[in-house]
């Protein structure tokens, strides 16, 4: 079988791996071992499989893996840094937005996409960006509370962060 | 009620809620193998059609093929798939492998290979020639003389009258609904047509197996059942129940669809003619038209009331199809009856129904479990007497419905399959249900005022802005429903716990009970929490591990809280028991002065003593070489019903016939909500899977029998953005027999959405419609008949 060498960043750090031309990403994460990347369609319907290739949320099942040569892939076991749970995270679980927790990953990564671009977005924005993902056990209200949650706390750590650089900018 | 509990009441984080936020691996798939071969199953091309010849030395010969199995490499053993407690209710005329197809999807074969790729070529390389037999499509007919026959085989037990397509018929009749129908002022009779929807849960069904050290044969599967699809796979296999060994991980949904045995038997059986792991999971295509759906039922409902609204008789008859095999066929339509009849009171019920197959995919358990159906109906009608007797809807209910202290005999008389338990009223929230429900969505103004502006288009009087545009092609409307349904099988349903304290004042809750994604390992965690004075995170949940826990039926019914919940609570009354012997002991204090809170053991009076639980554990283990360790079984012989009522506002487009629902509200009866949160959360995803019913989800199937939209792009379920306005009303009762007061929540709420909404489509714009889903075209085809 042809094979074929693959460089690309998952979750920050550097891989290299040996893959069939015709891979699909969803099987090459997989197989190496990021489960977080879930199988729910394969035709690109249902959002599980969902992962950012540089911040652009896309369905890993729909994309070949040869085509993220050189990319930053980030899945949802990248999402947590350094022990910490990312604020979206948090707020999955505060709010009651993880009944089986099959579309969770793909949920949190296609708002996470969404809050880099537009940190305090309207309900109808949250919506709009999780309408690819297809959630069958909380009806969506609980996963679009907690995406707002979360981008408030993004926002106040933002503040946070420019005020601490301030200050260490007038402390030197 | 909360406020008496510390854990029990209270929104607390799921307790397997970080795994799955952080996407650690914890799913069915989530596993490498070594020497894992991929399993598949070749589905039949036709609806109807026996094997006349089956050749696979081709695809044996296919490099990286280690198996090929077909029926005659199997043994032949009749059983059902549902998942249900022995004897099981359904028919057994179901085989691991047979000869005969009975629908498009049915086993032809099964491979095992080195790679799915491998798998899918041996597929091609069977060679089959067919015998096509005439098909059986069309419910209406199934029953007709000479129609083909599906279950021709001899050895099928259980089915009602093969030699004409029955595979149940439910008849039961309370007082006498002719002489209810002479007294009443109004008689109603109408036919309801529902249609053959899926679950969707986002997991597709997917099944591991591999033999151990031992050579037990180990079955690690995406099921509600793992207690049940042990006994099966053992019976359908040959293989003492000893040997195998299921494990239930986490689940990605199953709304019902999992209470099956559906992949253990065939994955089992390749494993043991390879004896290599095997996995087989269905793709979602596969997914749609091989796995299970909701039964389709043709409806007729008869109601008869007096002038003032008291209900005098109901009679439903309804015929349904179960598809190619009688999975869950006898106790689904048994609940059409037994769960939505008596929610009103009336002298004289008659519930009749044939159940029939067809050449059409499986129907079987799903969430509602026949109340769906049931309710659209029933609903829709005693809108329809509201509107004739110019009664207001809710009243109409509040007049009929059932109360506190009420027997329902109709249930005794539908039991599972059998003669059932009369079901008593211990707890009743319904009037508080309407009550709070109208409350939310505003329903006496909005009742009015957009009756008033679409009847004639004229402005409401008085101060307030016109809620319904004038000669606007928007037309909106309120409408409401009510439903209710059970908590555990009465006198089937059973579970066990086992609690173990660990020396560092942790437990071990080892139960039965299958999580599936409902948050029952929290809502039982937090039951032993509460009852043992402990906080949630000392608690060490393990559940559906036939070897690891104690038995349980599964999860459905809507029993786990209740059923499942009454053994956790029993086991952890026990426990607490014997650390407070102990820690009468180490404190010299006398039992009665104690009680566990906060992690510890304290005396009740002021004197103040107190020992942790980890001390405690330390002493039980090395001074008093003690496990302190219980058990406890329960089951109930009633199962309680949770009652809800919905209330829709709907807004239709009369150009487009697009209906758009505005905001759909829930009032729910639970009993006491363990973990409100999750409640809620299991009530709004109920909603959008009957919103989804009413309007867009269908599966279309062709003049041959194959399924046509067996994709999301085609099978249309909401998404974030398709969905309404939607608040959530716990109303707390508090059941005597459910653990803290607990009964269920998991399926009523989808119940009553369909019919709420059909019913505000009726106020938005005199339209009645009696088949789901409805759909834009459907609008204006009924828009153009009215003339408008």
């Amino acid at each position: 079988m042809n094979t074929m060498q693959l460089c690309l960043i998952v979750n920050g750090e550097p891989k290299q791996w040996t893959i069939a031309p015709g891979d699909l990403l969803l099987d090459v994460l997989r197989r190496e071992g990021y489960f977080g990347v879930k199988r729910g369609c394969e035709t690109g319907e249902c959002g599980a499989c969902t992962v950012l290739v540089n911040g652009k949320p896309i369905n890993s099942c729909l994309m070949f893996a040869a085509q993220t040569e050189g990319c930053e892939v980030l899945t949802i076991e990248g999402v947590e840094r350094d022990g910490k749970l990312d604020p979206l995270q948090e707020a999955f679980l505060e709010y009651g937005a993880v009944q089986c927790g099959f579309c969770t990953p793909g949920m949190i990564l296609s708002a996470k996409a969404l809050l880099a671009e537009r940190p305090d977005p309207t309900e109808a924005e949250v919506r709009e960006a999780l309408a690819g993902n297809f959630c069958r056990c909380t009806g969506y209200l609980k996963p679009v509370e907690a995406v707002l949650a979360a981008a408030r706390v993004y926002r106040q750590k933002g503040r946070k962060t420019k005020i601490e650089k301030r200050k260490s900018k007038l402390a030197s | 009620m909360s406020t008496k509990h510390s854990i029990v009441g209270k929104n607390l984080r799921k307790v397997d809620g970080f795994k799955l936020v952080t996407g650690r691996p914890a799913f069915t798939d989530d596993i490498h193998i070594p020497g894992l071969l991929y399993g598949k199953i070749l589905p039949s091309p036709h609806a109807h059609a026996r094997i006349k010849r089956i050749d696979t030395r081709k695809a044996k010969a296919l490099p990286g093929v280690h198996a090929v199995l077909t029926y005659q490499d199997v043994p032949r053993v009749p059983h059902t798939t549902a998942g249900q407690a022995w004897p099981e209710p359904s028919p057994y005329d179901t085989y691991l492998l047979d000869s005969k197809m009975r629908f498009v999807g049915d086993r032809v074969a099964a491979v095992a290979a080195e790679s799915r790729a491998i798998a899918e070529e041996a597929l091609r390389l069977i060679e089959v020639e067919y015998e096509v037999l005439p098909p059986v499509l069309d419910m209406e007919h199934a029953m007709d003389a000479g129609a083909p026959v599906i279950h021709d085989e001899p050895d099928s037990k259980g089915i009602h009258d093969a030699q004409h397509n029955l595979a149940g018929y439910i008849l039961k009749e309370i007082g006498n609904v002719e002489d209810g129908f002479r007294e009443a002022d109004l008689v109603i009779e109408r036919e309801f047509r529902t249609q053959r929807v899926q679950h969707c849960m986002m997991e597709p069904h997917v099944t591991i197996s591999w033999l151990d050290s031992d050579d037990r044969l180990v079955i690690r599967s995406s099921t509600q059942v793992p207690f049940h699809a042990r006994r099966q796979v053992a019976m359908i296999l040959q293989i003492p129940v000893q040997r195998v060994h299921v494990i239930k991980p986490r689940i990605g949904g199953g709304f019902g669809g999992k209470q099956e045995m559906l992949l253990e038997d065939i994955c089992g059986a390749l494993t043991l003619a390879t004896r290599r792991p095997v996995k087989i999971e269905y793709t979602r295509e596969e997914e749609f038209y091989m796995a299970r759906s909701r039964h389709p039922q043709i409806l007729n409902i008869k109601m008869g009331v007096k002038r003032d609204g008291t209900l005098l008789a109901n009679k439903m008859t309804v015929l349904a199809t179960t598809g190619a095999y009688g999975s869950h066929a006898l106790t689904v339509q048994g609940n059409t009856g037994s769960k939505v009849l008596p929610i009103y009171r009336t002298p004289n019920m008659r519930f009749e129904c044939h159940i029939v197959y067809t050449n059409t995919p499986v129907a079987g358990a799903f969430r509602g479990y026949g109340c769906p159906q049931g309710f659209f109906a029933q609903e829709s009608v005693m809108d329809e007497i509201a509107h004739e007797l110019g009664m207001d809807p809710v009243e109409l209910r509040k007049k009929n419905m059932i109360r506190l202290g009420d027997i329902d005999e109709l249930s005794a008389q539908l039991g599972e399959g059998r003669k059932g338990l009369p079901r008593h009223i211990r707890s009743c929230g319904l009037p508080e249900c309407l009550d709070r429900g109208a409350a939310a969505i505003d329903w006496v103004r909005k009742r009015q005022e957009y009756a008033v502006a679409s009847i004639s288009d004229r402005r409401s009087g008085g101060q307030r802005p016109p809620l319904q545009a004038p000669n606007s092609h928007l037309r909106r409307g309120v409408g409401v429903a009510c439903s209710m349904q059970g908590s555990g099988i009465a006198g089937v349903d059973w579970a066990a716990a086992l609690l173990k304290l660990n020396e560092d004042g942790s437990f071990n809750l080892q139960v039965g009970a299958a999580d599936l994604g409902t948050g029952a390992d929290t809502v039982l965690a937090q039951i032993a929490a509460e009852t043992l004075g402990v906080t949630l995170d000392k608690m060490i949940v393990c559940s559906g591990d036939t070897d690891f826990t104690p038995f349980d039926v599964g999860a459905y019914a809507s029993s786990t809280t209740i059923i499942s919940g009454g053994a956790v609570k029993k086991a952890s009354e026990k426990v607490r028991e014997h650390l407070l012997r102990i820690a009468s002991k180490m404190l010299d204090v006398p039992v009665d002065n104690l009680t566990c809170r906060d992690n510890q053991v304290v005396t009740k009076c002021a004197c103040e003593k107190s020992v942790s639980m980890e001390d405690l554990a330390h002493y039980a283990m090395y001074k008093e070489k003690v496990q302190v360790m219980e058990n406890a079984s329960h089951f109930n012989t009633d199962s309680p019903p949770p009652f809800c009522a919905q209330f829709a506002e709907v807004e239709v487009d009369t150009e487009t016939g697009h209906i758009r629902v505005v905001h759909l509200v829930t009032a729910v009866d639970l009993g006491v909500a363990i973990n409100p949160m999750q409640a809620e959360g299991q009530s709004e995803g109920a909603v959008a899977q009957s919103l989804g019913y009413a309007l867009t989800e269908e599966m279309l199937l062709d003049g041959s029998g194959r399924m046509i939209n067996p994709s999301f792009l085609d099978y249309k379920m909401l998404a974030a953005k398709d969905m309404p306005k939607l608040t959530t009303i716990l109303v707390e009762t508090d059941e005597p027999l459910g653990p803290y007061g607990a009964k269920s929540i998991a399926e009523v709420p989808i119940n009553a959405p369909a019919p709420a909404v059909a019913n505000a489509v009726f106020h938005a714009i005199g339209v009645r419609f009696y088949k789901l889903p409805i759909r834009p075209e459907d609008v204006l085809r009924a828009l153009r008949e009215k003339g408008q």
